[in-house]
């Protein structure tokens, strides 16, 4: 009988090339038509200690982390001893005998078999064919994938790692028909032509969409991934792009682009978010669009570098002195990434105000495949006008939002000042006048933004009696985890934006006898957030904080 | 000539205070030069000195302390077209923005930046500045400052920067050419301006500006060495152009959106087959 889906685990060293692995067989995989999940988690170092990619290949789509291995290739002993609590007696362990030592070792001589076509180099390709072996994937698609991808390295490199994807295709075939190793997913030939889209991907691609066209940052795990994808597409998209010398200056850059007309961006995490927040108390101030990518990752300080937490929705929430108007959204899934990065710019230029996309390095950082069906446009524009003599930019208007004009555009003055200003922009200490109706203008604001809040989405019994409350990247896992449990009485509500919550959050609750809170981090933030505007005081709140995002499993014991 | 930027009405600076000379240096070159008010934007941080753009008739982006020099290269990233001129302290350009200054120098964005040089705090009332002279006693250096002072145009000199000139308002005529001809130039110009704080700082007053400062003569920009060794002076300190370059790549060139034309982004939409291309990129 076909398994619903395998989950494949490579680990080794930094720099042994378990991403190139990774990205190798995750391309003809899909190519092949195995729905396709990848995600990987890291140490923060560039050489030796133990990294880890997790690939499942599913007959239908499987979009979230699961702890059970079915395959699991080690490439040195450390792997082994750092992964032990995964592996099952049902697991597989593939790997090289001279490499790791393991009672269940299935021994294939990745480096002898490399090192006859003169070099170890090529172990990671034998590796490569030999999982395509097992998996019964259709040769012809592995040999062209490792042919274009060597190819550019000249015709002999290319030659020997088609001869040694080739040998180790042909011991992975033996695995299996000899039944040693019994790994049987279905192929599902409606995936053809399918994506395959990363959370940072997703994130760029949505920022353009959304008509970003200034991405300026410092680089930062796990933030970074979106700063180098908006520089990727620079020269094809007109993107201005700009590695600033620190987050300071990235924010502040930001907010003189958008000043100008430009839809700017920053991607940062923690620290270097951090470092922006002065800058995003001006974006307030002076009423400036900016969308603030912030990928979370486990503090205090530099805290786990490469790994994952929603530990700042708190920070996002109340970052910057003073009061002023914003939005958080929060993506669950890649498509929602796209979106909710593309409205941020239209939110950020509408309401003039900051706005974040509140990711996380679980979220960058993993893939799969979707239709590009699935994206759409989203119509976007800057909400500029061109002004005239006595353009006032603070202008009082009864919804607070003053018409935007930019420097150049019209014969106006347009005058941005940090400092509390009149309806032209000057420096005013007008307590009783011009202070109050500032203050009146900015709350107007922020009112028409919790107005304009996204409602959540709800999945699992839409008569339920118990209520599944997360928000982020948990999104994937837990529905997952609900469609294995099938409870008829539980439903899941999922809040793609976190900050204001939607005027509905009370009485979706409000219908549940017993509400469970779900969130990566140490307190419960969002449950928290929750009471604050809400009144609701979730009790029962499961929370991780180790760095490891939720995997499937977990909520599955939780639900039951 | 009609100054067309001024803006009557009252200030925040004391009588007697260097800005206002100095608001009068820049009032002259800026109609001498013909600027229209619709392709200037003024740039500060904060202090007295970064009020200076509040008292214009044009666009400013008035932002923080420390962080007029993002702001600004923000601005031409956005449209290149305008003019972008930064005015502020010693304490906000060197103090708390000097990490800006060293990177905006390396960027070279298109921008004129005219630093208010006199040496003290003057908003927060009378601390030493990054620029004190060794000696100074003040509230908080009690003991006077120990500290060397910041020379921000050796500085910039040895960073290359496209343009490096010191003025004081104690010279106006010799000032304003300076500015005319910083604004001029191509690339990151920066004239570091001595001028006295009349109520903080007792030590370098205007007669004190005078009496250690000398006009160059005979001096030619484009030698760096000579220019460093100008810039490195002390006691009797050189007013005029130190270092002058011309070929030096400016920042908003470089920018992806002006490979083919210099069209402002705000003017700019993206078609959604743009992104679709790219999407499609990832199959």
């Amino acid at each position: 009988m076909a398994d619903k889906q395998a989950v494949i685990v490579l680990a080794g060293e930094a720099g042994q090339g378990i991403q190139s692995i990774e990205s190798m067989l995750v391309g003809i995989l899909k190519k092949d038509g195995f729905n396709v999940f990848a995600t990987k988690e890291y140490m923060s170092r560039v050489r030796g200690g133990v990294n880890s990619t997790e690939i499942i290949i599913s007959e239908n789509p499987v979009r979230a982390f699961r702890e059970k291995i079915d395959l699991f290739i080690p490439l040195n002993q450390n792997s082994i001893e750092r992964l032990k609590g995964r592996i099952s007696g049902e697991t597989a362990i593939l790997g090289d005998s001279t490499q790791v030592k393991h009672e269940k070792l299935i021994n294939v001589p990745f480096q002898r078999i490399a090192s006859e076509f003169g070099n170890v180099i090529f172990s990671n390709t034998v590796a490569v064919g030999s999982i395509c072996g097992i998996l019964g994937v259709n040769e012809e698609i592995l040999y062209s994938h490792v042919k274009s991808k060597f190819t550019a390295k000249g015709d002999e490199i290319a030659d020997k790692n088609l001869k040694a994807a080739s040998s180790g295709y042909a011991i992975g075939r033996e695995l299996k028909n000899n039944g040693i190793i019994k790994i049987s997913v279905k192929k599902n030939s409606s995936i053809e032509g399918h994506l395959l889209l990363s959370g940072t991907d997703a994130i760029a691609l949505g920022a353009l969409s959304g008509g970003c066209d200034a991405c300026f940052a410092y680089p930062m795990t796990p933030g970074s991934g979106v700063f180098t994808a908006m520089a990727s597409m620079e020269h094809k998209a007109a993107i201005a792009v700009e590695q600033a010398e620190d987050e300071i200056c990235a924010m502040n850059m930001a907010l003189g682009a958008s000043y100008a007309g430009a839809s700017s961006m920053v991607s940062t995490s923690g620290g270097g978010f951090a470092l922006m927040v002065e800058g995003l108390s001006l974006a307030g101030m002076i009423e400036t669009p900016v969308v603030v990518h912030l990928a979370q990752r486990p503090g205090p300080a530099t805290g786990l570098p490469t790994r994952s937490q929603q530990g700042d929705l708190n920070l996002a929430v109340y970052s910057g002195h003073g009061f002023f108007p914003r939005a958080i959204y929060a993506p669950g899934t890649v498509k929602e990434g796209f979106e909710l990065a593309a409205l941020a710019f239209e939110t950020a230029d509408k309401f003039q105000s900051p706005v974040f996309v509140l990711s996380d390095q679980y979220f960058v950082d993993s893939y799969y495949n979707m239709p590009i069906s699935e994206f759409h446009e989203i119509k976007y524009e800057k909400h500029i006008i061109e002004t005239k003599p006595g353009y006032k930019r603070y202008q009082l208007t009864r919804d607070g939002i003053s018409p935007r004009g930019v420097p150049g555009f019209g014969s106006g003055f347009v005058c941005a000042d940090s400092d509390e200003h009149d309806e032209e922009g000057r420096i005013t200490e007008d307590l009783d006048g011009v202070r109050n109706s500032m203050v009146e203008k900015r709350m107007k604001k922020a009112a028409l933004i919790k107005e304009a809040a996204l409602e959540p989405v709800i999945t699992g019994a839409k008569d339920y009696s118990r209520l599944i409350v997360s928000w982020g990247s948990n999104f994937n896992a837990i529905e997952e985890a609900l469609s294995i449990v099938n409870d008829p009485k539980t439903a899941f509500v999922h809040f793609p934006q976190v900050y204001p919550l939607p005027k509905s959050t009370a009485e979706i609750l409000a219908q549940a006898k017993e509400i469970i809170d779900i969130e990566q981090n140490e307190t419960g933030q969002f449950a928290d957030l929750i009471k604050l505007e809400t009144g609701i005081d979730i009790k029962k709140r499961v929370l991780k904080y180790n760095g490891m995002p939720f995997s499937v499993e977990e909520i599955v014991k939780v639900l039951k | 000539m009609e100054k067309i930027f001024d803006r009557t009405g009252e200030n925040a600076w004391c009588p007697g205070c260097g800005n206002i000379g100095l608001r009068n240096i820049m009032l002259s070159a800026m109609s001498e030069l013909g600027l229209k008010q619709e392709e200037v934007v003024f740039v500060s941080g904060i202090g007295q000195a970064a009020k200076a753009p509040q008292y214009y008739n044009g666009s400013f982006f008035n932002g923080l302390h420390g962080r007029a020099l993002p702001a600004a290269a923000g601005i031409k990233a956005a449209n290149p077209n305008l003019k972008v001129i930064v005015e502020s302290g010693d304490g906000d350009m060197y103090g708390e923005g000097g990490n800006h200054f060293l990177h905006a120098i390396r960027r070279n964005p298109d921008i004129t930046v005219i630093a208010h040089n006199n040496m003290v705090y003057g908003l927060t009332k009378g601390q030493a500045s990054p620029t004190s002279q060794e000696g100074m006693v003040t509230p908080i250096q009690v003991d006077g400052v120990f500290e060397e002072p910041l020379n921000p145009v050796a500085l910039a000199i040895a960073m290359d920067a496209p343009f490096v000139a010191r003025g004081s308002v104690g010279e106006m005529e010799k000032t304003k050419e300076i500015i005319k001809q910083a604004v001029m130039h191509r690339g990151f110009s920066l004239v570091d301006v001595f001028q006295a704080c009349v109520s903080f700082n007792k030590i370098n007053t205007h007669k004190w500006f005078r009496e250690h400062t000398y006009i160059m003569e005979g001096h030619d920009p484009h030698d760096r060495q000579a220019a460093l060794k100008k810039a490195m002076e002390t006691g009797n300190m050189p007013l005029g152009i130190l270092y002058m370059k011309e070929d030096r790549a400016v920042f908003e060139d470089k920018l992806a959106p002006y490979e083919k034309s210099k069209q402002p982004l705000y003017a700019r939409h993206r078609e959604f087959e743009t992104v679709k291309k790219i999407l499609a990129e990832k199959a």
